[in-house]
């Protein structure tokens, strides 16, 4: 019954989902408050429906029910019932339930917090939000049903979720992840409806602002998630391995920094408006095209769903029509007069103008590595494999031009800055750089260029960053004064900043200084490792609620022989799908992780054990809370939060005698 | 002018759907097949034994006709499966095919074979994988086309049924000399 | 006595890796750590043929098992990194390697995102000289002049 249920709510707010995309775009159109009024309350509707839908889900895997084909296949009843219900999205059907779900939620936070908004504006973008659920509702329905039955014959008991997901890892990176990629469909919806309306100013850069801002936040906790998860989960210590599905995820992380930096011109100067609203559809294409490689097959991948050349071409639709209308709009409507404002070459402008670029060339390098076997194959050149090596030896002297102009350009002002003045601020920055850049590898080790390139973009960045600070809260009325009226937008650009200097020292000293071993250890082995000493004090028998293991019992202890901590490595064999997996054993500290994994039993209760020491591993993912925190602390900026007053609401949108909106003659794009 | 660039994404997205709509009409199987490494070159010199006897033999063995190199283990489902469409291979058609056992179990080997029956004219006995691994074997089982001079032109991975033999290995099979007469076939049966 | 503990390990080990699925990590022995830091480099580089997208290093299928074997011969043997990319890539061709070759093919691959990057610096210099060309100076009174600058510090500020 209540699978049915889901299933029908499901068909519901499909059906309001068209009545959306339809009613209030031609009464945008035909100028009639009415019809555009319906935008709102049919978002809402599409909301609950879908919510309704995906609880109805949820039911059926809480209530073990294995009738529904979708819970047989990934659940079972001996599964602790928080992983059931992280089971729901585990695979394929649930997960682009989750994705619609979290579609029309943010349709619905649109609806909701638009309220300044000329309702014309609203209607638009509500209903380009409604087109694209249509799609992808007509694609869960169509082809991946997840309230599908298994009758008559309906299994006891389900084959269980796969090992590697039954984690927290798959109760928190797939929605965080999913709400980053569909909320740029905010951030493509305005720039759509900006592009219908022909009102591309800066007033649209400033709404579409802090709604790609928060998507941005969501999808750096999500891939910062995915890497953490993988590190400790899969047992090898790896953290990013260049995938073809964790490029998926990176390419709209780095076209959205991208975006949201090209806003910033667009909302302050009212340039580049061209250009940004192309970065907006390219963001969304890239989650669209994430969507597709995933979920096609077209590309191998240790973390692809199951793939069908149904769906598959379905996809592949979806992403045509989508990006193919939306780039058709674009190519007719975008305005080819540019800004009458000038600016010169050291000047803001600029330099944000390069970060787009370097940013854009490293999506673009993701994409060529991650597409060009396929292309290759097409082309009957070859089976070709490209891996990290391609990947980091392009990103490295990347981030280090993105580093060294971030520097700068933290210092450039709008229109034109003297070079005489960057210089005077920053050559000592720039000098204590290269100075502790060339220092401390000796302190960890041995020098190794890499490390110094990583440690100076770091530094030089932190520097640079501190420095600005350190200006803009001299006052008069004292330091402490200065702090309290910076404002929130600019905390959050420090934050943000900071957290990829974070980033970055974590990725350069992991990648240099971690050090792994695998040997035999048998109980009362103990082997040196640095400062640290693994002792192997026995195996243990553990039963678990659905597994059951052989546990390590490490004892760590420092260059004292005192006990730093006891690590417990697992080896489990998990009874129903009859899978086995390593669970690490690791000492996670800020400054370096120990890491002890269990491979397989030898001879004689020996055990072949894998021990990595690896130096601020953490550091990277510290850096993507930094970063994501900047965000949502410049999203809560005064000036997104000004309540307009009704005056000014009255001449910004003003009625007919029915109280009917007015909408002005659209502003020449240009 | 300036408009006509605009239109430039579209035409890079076009050609990309185009490559996408080819990705997904691949059959997913042959899309991870490698391609064979020594195509077109002569079989990797080895010293390998006899399945039965365990009498020495070498790569000059595999010369003198057209044959098929079959790797195949008892570990391997998908060999049983493709196991009656070799018997017909070897009986109907008289193909000559050599069985390398790959990575197995000598006794359980010949014991497979006296069961369900020995379609090989030759079996080689390959316990550690070196051959296979100097062939680019990669799963069983693969099944090699080698002229009779000893070359390799075509691998298929995967199980051979009769629409594989009859589309893809006959005819190569044929544009190296098979099929010249049944007594031939039938002298080489070892 | 650690080297024979090693040895014997080293065998039982690579027999057992050969019957189970389950072995990914090996206890093989290094002459020096330069020795282990290749085989860890290699390991890393090259990828298993089997599986889906996962180099030998990561993966527990036996043809993985087999070819990190060979890797270990191989370096114990002295070769270089050359020569083991090329000893793999015979067998079972350039698929194997993550990193792809640079020639004419992969030209597109590896100079493609230097040329966007140079294209990009150039659209960046026409813009800034065409927008030279904008420089109108308008006329604002003393006032003006002065609100304007505060909204322009203000600005800076965000």
């Amino acid at each position: 019954m209540i699978p049915e249920l889901g299933h029908l709510a499901l068909i519901l707010a499909l059906c309001l989902a068209i009545i959306l995309a339809i009613v209030p775009l031609v009464g945008s159109y035909i100028r009639d408050g009415g019809w555009m009024g319906y935008a709102r309350p049919l978002a809402a509707g599409q909301f609950a429906l879908t919510l309704l839908s995906f609880l109805c889900l949820c039911w059926a895997f809480v209530a073990n029910d294995f009738s529904v084909a979708y819970v047989a296949n990934h659940s079972n009843s001996l599964l602790p019932i928080y992983y059931r219900i992280s089971a729901v999205w585990g695979g394929h059907e649930g997960s682009l339930l989750l994705w619609v779900l979290i579609l029309t939620g943010w349709t619905f936070a649109v609806a909701a917090f638009s309220r300044q908004l000329p309702l014309d504006m609203v209607a638009r973008v509500l209903s380009v939000m409604g087109m694209i659920s249509i799609g992808f509702m007509f694609f869960v329905l169509m082809t991946s049903n997840p309230f599908d039955r298994y009758l008559p014959h309906s299994p006891m008991d389900g084959t269980d979720l796969n090992p590697l997901l039954q984690d927290i890892g798959l109760i928190l990176h797939p929605p965080m992840l999913y709400m980053g990629y569909v909320g740029f469909s905010v951030a493509f919806a305005f720039a759509i409806a900006a592009l219908m309306s022909g009102r591309l100013d800066a007033a649209w850069a400033r709404w579409s602002r802090p709604w790609t801002t928060v998507a941005w936040c969501f999808l750096t906790m999500g891939i910062a998630l995915g890497s953490w998860w993988a590190y400790y989960e899969l047992g090898w210590g790896g953290w990013w391995f260049w995938d073809p599905v964790e490029n998926a995820s990176f390419m709209p992380w780095l076209a959205g920094t991208a975006l949201m930096h090209s806003l910033a011109v667009t909302e302050k100067r009212g340039i580049f408006k061209s250009w940004t609203v192309l970065l907006a559809i390219f963001v969304f294409s890239l989650s669209l095209l994430g969507t597709f490689l995933v979920r096609s097959g077209v590309l191998t991948s240790v973390h692809a769903f199951a793939s069908d050349p149904t769906r598959g071409r379905f996809v592949l639709a979806l992403l045509g029509v989508t990006v193919g209308a939306s780039l058709l709009l674009y190519a007719f409507r975008a305005p080819t007069v540019s800004g009458r404002v000038s600016y010169k070459f050291w000047s803001r402008e600029v330099f944000l103008l390069f970060n787009n670029i370097l940013l854009l060339v490293a999506t673009v390098t993701v994409l060529l590595g991650t597409l060009y076997p396929l292309a290759m194959d097409a082309l009957d050149m070859g089976k070709l494999s490209i891996g990290p090596p391609y990947f980091n030896m392009i990103f490295v002297p990347l981030t280090a031009i993105l580093s060294g102009l971030l520097g700068v350009g933290i210092f450039t002002r709008w229109k034109s800055t003297d070079p005489k003045v960057l210089l005077r601020e920053l050559w000592l920055a720039a000098v204590v750089s290269i100075v502790l850049a060339l220092a401390l590898p000796f302190w960890f080790g041995e020098f190794r260029f890499q490390v110094f390139l990583g440690l100076l973009m770091a530094l030089w960045i932190s520097l640079a960053t501190f420095r600005d600070l350190w200006n803009k809260v001299q006052r008069k009325a004292g330091v402490a004064a200065g702090v309290r009226q910076l404002s929130r937008s600019y905390v959050g650009m420090v934050l943000g900043h900071l957290g990829l200097a974070i980033s970055i020292v974590g990725i350069c000293l992991v990648s240099n200084y971690n050090v792994e071993r695998d040997m035999r250890m048998a109980p009362g082995d103990a082997v040196t490792m640095g400062n640290y000493q693994f002792r192997l004090k026995e195996i243990r028998h553990v039963e678990g609620p659905n597994y059951v293991s052989d546990q390590g019992y490490v004892e760590v202890l420092d260059k004292d022989g005192d006990l730093v901590t006891v690590l417990l490595p697992e080896k489990r064999n998990y009874v129903v799908s009859r899978s086995i997996m390593t669970e690490a054993g690791i000492s996670a500290g800020l400054f370096r992780d120990l890491y002890v994994a269990m491979g397989e039993s030898l001879d004689d209760g020996a055990w072949a054990v894998r021990v990595h020491y690896k130096p601020f591993v953490r550091w990277i993912w510290l850096g993507a809370i930094f970063m994501s925190v900047g965000g949502v602390i410049a999203v809560m900026d005064r000036r997104y939060r000004l309540k307009v007053k009704p005056a000014v609401k009255a001449r910004a949108n003003p009625q007919g005698p029915a109280g009917e909106p007015l909408s002005a003659e659209p502003t020449k794009a240009g | 002018m300036k408009r006509l660039l605009l239109f430039i994404p579209l035409i890079l997205f076009a050609g990309m759907v185009v490559l996408f709509n080819w990705g997904v009409d691949q059959d997913p199987d042959s899309r991870t097949a490698l391609e064979a490494a020594r195509l077109n070159q002569p079989v990797p010199a080895f010293q390998l034994t006899r399945l039965e006897d365990q009498s020495p033999v070498d790569q000059t063995i595999l010369r003198g006709q057209p044959m098929l190199l079959n790797v195949w283990a008892t570990w391997c489902p998908a060999c049983s499966v493709e196991h009656p469409d070799f018997m017909k291979l070897a009986q109907e058609h008289g193909v000559f095919i050599v069985g390398l056992n790959y990575k197995d179990d000598r006794d359980a080997a010949l014991k497979w074979l006296n069961d369900l029956g020995d379609p090989y004219s030759l079996n080689l006995f390959d316990p550690e994988g070196r051959l296979g691994f100097d062939l680019g074997v990669y799963g069983a089982p693969e099944t090699y086309v080698i002229d009779s001079t000893g070359v390799i032109r075509y691998r298929h991975v995967g199980v051979v049924d009769e629409r594989v033999w009859t589309e893809v290995l006959a005819p190569i099979m044929r544009a190296y000399g098979f099929g010249g007469s049944e007594s031939t076939a039938q002298e080489n049966e070892a | 006595m650690l080297m024979r503990k090693g040895l014997l390990a080293f065998l039982f080990g690579t027999l057992l890796a050969a019957t189970q699925a389950w072995a990914v990590i090996e206890t093989y022995e290094f002459e020096s750590e330069q020795a282990r830091a290749q085989y860890n480099q290699l390991t890393a580089e090259l990828r298993c043929p089997k599986c889906q997208n996962q180099n030998i290093a990561d993966s527990n299928a036996p043809i993985a098992q087999d070819l990190r074997r060979e890797v270990h011969r191989l370096i114990t043997q002295g070769a270089t990194n050359d020569q083991v990319v090329d000893y793999m890539v015979e067998r079972y061709g350039e698929f194997v390697i993550y990193r792809p070759r640079f020639d004419a093919s992969t030209f597109v691959l590896w100079f493609g995102p230097l040329i966007l990057g140079v294209i990009g610096v150039l659209v960046i210099l026409v813009m800034v000289r065409a927008s030279k060309k904008h420089k109108q100076e308008a006329v604002l009174s003393g006032d003006e002049r002065h609100k304007l600058s505060q909204l322009l510090n203000d600005q800076e500020n965000s």
